[in-house]
């Protein structure tokens, strides 16, 4: 879709950095959902 | 005798019997029509679309909906969540019978549906997915009729058998969860000989992580789907256990829905980064996947939580069947709407009325032999003389 990338590696570059922030952005959610979802268990 | 085992309360010829009886005459005038006519009068299969309805409604989704045999089996016997034993039976059987009507429904769709044990004669071995899924498919079938052999033979009085059933059900169960993690991502990958034909939503080199992360939501809500239809139609052939244990299994499945959904979220968020994706999601196609993501998937992963955390077990049937209908929206956007997306208007494939009629077929055959079961059976009791044994 793009086509502002002149190389495999600006592409690669683009791409990868952002998937580990969508990671690291997954891993705190996830962990909140968790919190969210359990909190009332022990009632 | 209790009421249960004896059929008592049995209804006569009703609505249900006749609607069905209808259907299922159609159907055999379909079956006849197909086996003496072809593929090519009865459906609009092309060379563009060699797979069409069948596959994508009755096959996918089908293998995907039945996958509540093995995420029960695995959280009772493998996981020791014993609180969900009620829910076995049930889903074991309609594993059983989802994976019977997807072989039914496959000798329709097959051209020359004599050649179906081929792959395991004359085939690519293990360079080929679709080898895979055939064999998975197969010897799974097998594990469920064996599986749910323990329950035929309590009706049957067959203790012998039964317990030299119940002696290796750890073993199927586990042969189950191995099959079915094998066979539920293959049919995601069967996609992958196709990135040209796929949009790029779609496609993705972790489609048979999606397929199978999505597979085990489907599981969990169809077994609250079910369980809840069960409940409503077939009250009478359930024993206190089962409604007492009815409100553990819909709250306890439908919280590990909410989360399977959520991590299921995550990665295709995770798919659109790493293939960098973004971009389409302002396209026409991207209105449709974000309605697929967002309303089918996303949305129902936060009732479901809010309807667990809140002990609501109302909201979490209708939750249950809302993600049901996500995964068939789903399934029906990988193998017909986003495929071939780059034809024109004109070359697009819309099933034939005689494909719905067989479709429709297919699922009428299936509830009738559930209910064929389920009131002859012990599935929605326990079987008096086999109690705390199993």
């Amino acid at each position: 879709m793009q086509d502002n990338f002149h190389t495999l590696y600006d592409f690669l570059l683009h791409s990868e950095g952002t998937s580990y922030i969508v990671m690291g952005l997954v891993l705190v959610f996830l962990f909140c959902f968790w919190l969210f979802l359990t909190q009332r268990d022990e009632d | 005798m209790s009421d249960q085992e004896t059929g008592k309360g049995r209804s006569s010829l009703g609505p249900f019997h006749i609607i069905t009886g209808l259907i299922l005459l159609f159907g055999v005038f379909l079956t006849v029509y197909r086996f003496t006519q072809g593929l090519g009068p009865m459906t609009n299969l092309s060379h563009e679309y060699p797979w069409g309805l069948w596959i994508g409604f009755d096959l996918l989704c089908g293998v995907a909906l039945a996958a509540g045999g093995f995420v029960t089996t695995a959280a009772c016997y493998i996981f020791g969540l014993k609180k969900y034993h009620i829910a076995v039976r049930p889903a074991v059987l309609t594993a059983m019978l989802g994976y019977l009507l997807v072989v039914i429904a496959l000798t329709y769709d097959v051209g020359r549906p004599w050649r179906l044990p081929y792959p395991f004669v004359v085939q690519s071995g293990t360079t080929s997915v679709l080898f895979e899924v055939a064999l998975c498919v197969m010897i799974y079938l097998l594990t469920l009729i064996a599986e749910y052999s323990q329950v035929a033979f309590e009706w049957l009085r067959m203790s012998v058998a039964r317990s030299m059933v119940m002696k290796v059900i750890l073993f199927l169960t586990v042969l189950g969860v191995i099959l079915s993690t094998m066979h539920q991502s293959s049919l995601g990958a069967l996609y992958l000989i196709a990135p040209s034909k796929m949009h790029p939503l779609w496609y993705s080199a972790y489609i048979p992580v999606y397929f199978f992360v999505s597979s085990i939501v489907a599981g969990l809500s169809m077994v609250i789907v079910e369980m809840s239809l069960a409940r409503r139609f077939m009250r009478r052939k359930m024993d206190e256990a089962h409604e007492r244990g009815y409100e553990d299994v819909v709250l306890g499945f439908g919280k590990a829905a909410a989360f399977v959904l959520a991590g299921y979220v995550s990665l295709k968020v995770l798919g659109l980064a790493v293939e960098n994706d973004w971009g389409y999601l302002v396209t026409g196609f991207g209105g449709l996947f974000l309605i697929e993501l967002l309303g089918f998937f996303a949305l129902p992963a936060y009732v479901f939580a809010v309807a667990a955390r809140e002990r609501r077990v109302g909201l979490v049937k209708w939750t249950a069947l809302w993600a049901v209908l996500g995964i068939v929206l789903n399934r029906i956007n990988v193998s017909l709407i986003a495929y071939n997306w780059n034809l024109s208007v004109g070359e697009h494939y819309f099933p034939g009325w005689m494909e719905f009629g067989l479709t429709i077929f297919i699922v009428t055959l299936g509830l009738v032999l559930y209910r064929y079961c389920v009131t002859r059976m012990p599935v929605l009791y326990e079987h008096p003389e086999y109690t705390d044994t199993h």
